[in-house]
């Protein structure tokens, strides 16, 4: 989880990822933001994302994003 | 079938009627047959077109699901034998095999649109070329192009992946499908739904009830207003300032700029509210596909609230597949490694962005002002994004931010900039249209702004009172938005209230919409995308 809060936090350094439960929803996050946690994300935990996981339930909260690695994780 | 002709009003009089006099389990059946008729109507070889996009994709979507299906019961049967190295390469020989399903699907629907809307764009691109080298050139081709078959196609092979994706399952009734491709208020220009969406209300009977037939009326007639009063009479006084641009330069241009950015906005949302009008007074819930995009800051801000199924589908079906791929993040990390992080990670970003409004553009029409158009958002979304930082320094300095005359400022910047780039819809070529901006920095007179010389337009000063208060109206109703539905606020008048608002504006139609005796009203601008 804190290496995912880091990768959050060099992008939105204003924003509090902990508490954060509607990133895409209040258009914290928009589509380049995602697409560079999406990259980010796969490189550090060495998975690959598909497209079709990137809706706006998945991003919305710091742990939200951190459920969609755990799980590409154990379906790797 | 014009949506704003008598025919088509006797259209959806007889569709309303027939929908709910039938048995309600033959609604939607009805509807199927309705859709087909509409579209029959405006030629009926465009059926051929429809019914093979919706056979194909419906096929390739229960294919898609059966195979998926019974590689889960396998795979549960079966995986306790196999190490980890064998279960992944089972995985990727399945999803191999489930791409080309995939593929099938999308190439022989893409297939079909690129060579009914982009031949002959490509063979006056290849005689351009053979022409300059002495060549000779070659024939055009004179091929059908269905209405709507960019709106149909993009929505179908939404669906198509949304199945892929496992987002949904696959429908089983082929007749209900294909209902979803054909319906026909949204079949000619959008907005372009998803089946997750569209299907929870499509094919469920409907009860008559006065809760969605009177607001759906309501706004099929305050969409009629924004065609018929609004924008068919805006299209006059735009059409005679591009059809002669070595006249009308200048201030001209600029006005010809303002007029059609308002037309434009009228003729879109008014058909896009006669569309939801429609499928409201029929029971159905279709995306809203506007919100209030002229009071947008930014032009990021004003594609989340134009066209706003279009903007989501290129976003979700090419930007994110695009983005996350094999090949971008291969280019990311060679872009960081040997460009440096910050425009190594921008570079796939940005590339894929490329791609998305260079598509935009091409989906809009087969020329190459449409391509330019694209690629001119694309070039001021990216601008905009790398002069972030400057902007949040700025904002920090002159505190600026959030203050109503800094709004007005933003809002205002964005409507000039998003009208500016509209322009190569509307002149004949890319340096025309080069020339025609231009014009407006270098010969731009005030006086050609007066009255005196707007009514030289095809318009008289009375028009232009009716113009003038309309998008007041028009503004006034889109503020008035921000709280919440304006037509859910009237329906708590008293009933006689009601009733006035809705036979003045129904009055205001009759008596402001411009026609008369022979005349025809234009074909909605996004009918022809």
């Amino acid at each position: 989880m804190n290496d995912l809060l880091e990768i959050l936090q060099d992008l939105h350094p204003e924003v509090d990822f902990e508490t954060q439960e509607n990133l895409v929803d209040e258009g914290i996050l928009d589509s380049f933001d995602i697409v560079t946690i999406v990259t980010e994300v796969s490189d550090t935990f060495d998975i690959r994302i598909p497209a079709g996981d990137i809706i706006p339930e998945n991003f919305n909260s710091a742990k939200a994003i951190y459920r969609l690695i755990q799980r590409c994780m154990d379906e790797e | 079938m014009l949506f704003a002709s008598y025919e088509f009003i006797g259209f959806l009089i007889l569709t309303f009627l027939v929908y709910y006099l039938i048995p309600r389990r033959w609604q939607w059946g009805f509807l199927l047959l309705a859709g087909y008729i509409f579209y029959a109507l405006a030629d009926p070889r465009y059926l051929l077109f429809i019914l093979f996009t919706s056979a194909s994709i419906y096929g390739c979507g229960r294919w898609l699901a059966a195979r998926k299906a019974a590689f889960r019961e396998r795979f549960a049967r079966e995986k306790e034998g196999l190490d980890r190295e064998r279960k992944k390469a089972w995985k990727a020989a399945e999803g191999k095999a489930q791409k080309r399903i995939l593929l099938l699907g999308l190439l022989s629907n893409l297939g079909i649109l690129a060579v009914t809307k982009y031949t002959n764009f490509a063979i006056v691109n290849v005689n351009a070329i053979r022409t300059a080298f002495g060549g000779s050139a070659l024939p055009m081709v004179d091929l059908l192009v269905p209405m709507g078959i960019s709106f149909y196609t993009f929505q179908s092979i939404g669906y198509l992946l949304d199945v892929y994706w496992d987002k949904i399952s696959a429908e089983k009734n082929p007749l209900k499908f294909a209902l979803f491709v054909s319906f026909f208020p949204q079949l000619v220009q959008g907005p372009i739904s998803r089946f997750g969406d569209l299907s929870k209300t499509l094919c469920i009977p409907h009860a008559p009830s006065a809760e969605h037939i009177v607001p759906g009326l309501e706004r099929i007639l305050w969409g009629y207003f924004k065609k018929l009063v609004i924008a068919d009479r805006m299209l006059v006084a735009v059409k005679a300032i591009i059809a002669d641009p070595d006249t009308y330069g200048g201030a001209f241009a600029f006005a010809g700029m303002l007029f059609y950015a308002l037309e434009l906005y009228a003729d879109f949302t008014g058909g896009i509210d006669i569309t939801i009008g429609t499928a409201q007074v029929l029971g159905i819930e279709v995306t809203e596909n506007f919100r209030r995009p002229y009071f947008s800051k930014g032009i990021k801000e004003y594609w989340k609230r134009w066209h706003i199924t279009m903007g989501t589908w290129f976003t979700d079906y090419i930007f994110y597949p695009m983005s996350v791929s094999g090949g971008m993040q291969k280019l990311n990390k060679w872009g960081r490694k040997h460009l440096g992080d910050r425009i190594g990670k921008r570079l796939p970003v940005y590339l894929c962005s490329f791609a998305v409004w260079f598509t935009t553009g091409i989906w809009h029409g087969a020329s190459w002002n449409f391509i330019v158009w694209g690629l001119g958002n694309f070039v001021v979304i990216m601008i905009s994004q790398e002069l972030e930082p400057l902007y949040d320094r700025f904002h920090k300095r002159f505190a600026v931010e959030g203050r109503t005359p800094w709004k007005i400022f933003q809002v205002v910047r964005t409507v000039l900039l998003m009208s500016l780039l509209r322009m190569f819809d509307c002149y004949r070529d890319v340096p025309l249209t080069f020339r025609m901006m231009g014009s407006m920095f270098t010969s731009f007179h005030i006086r050609d702004l007066a009255l005196s010389s707007l009514t030289g337009l095809g318009l008289g000063a009375a028009d232009y009172g009716i113009l003038l208060a309309g998008t007041i109206l028009l503004t006034l109703v889109s503020l008035a938005g921000r709280k919440g539905s304006v037509r859910a606020r009237i329906m708590t008048f008293p009933v006689a209230a009601q009733c006035a608002v809705w036979f003045g504006l129904f009055l205001l139609v009759i008596l402001f919409g411009y026609y008369g005796i022979g005349y025809e009203s234009s074909q909605f601008i996004y009918n022809q995308f």
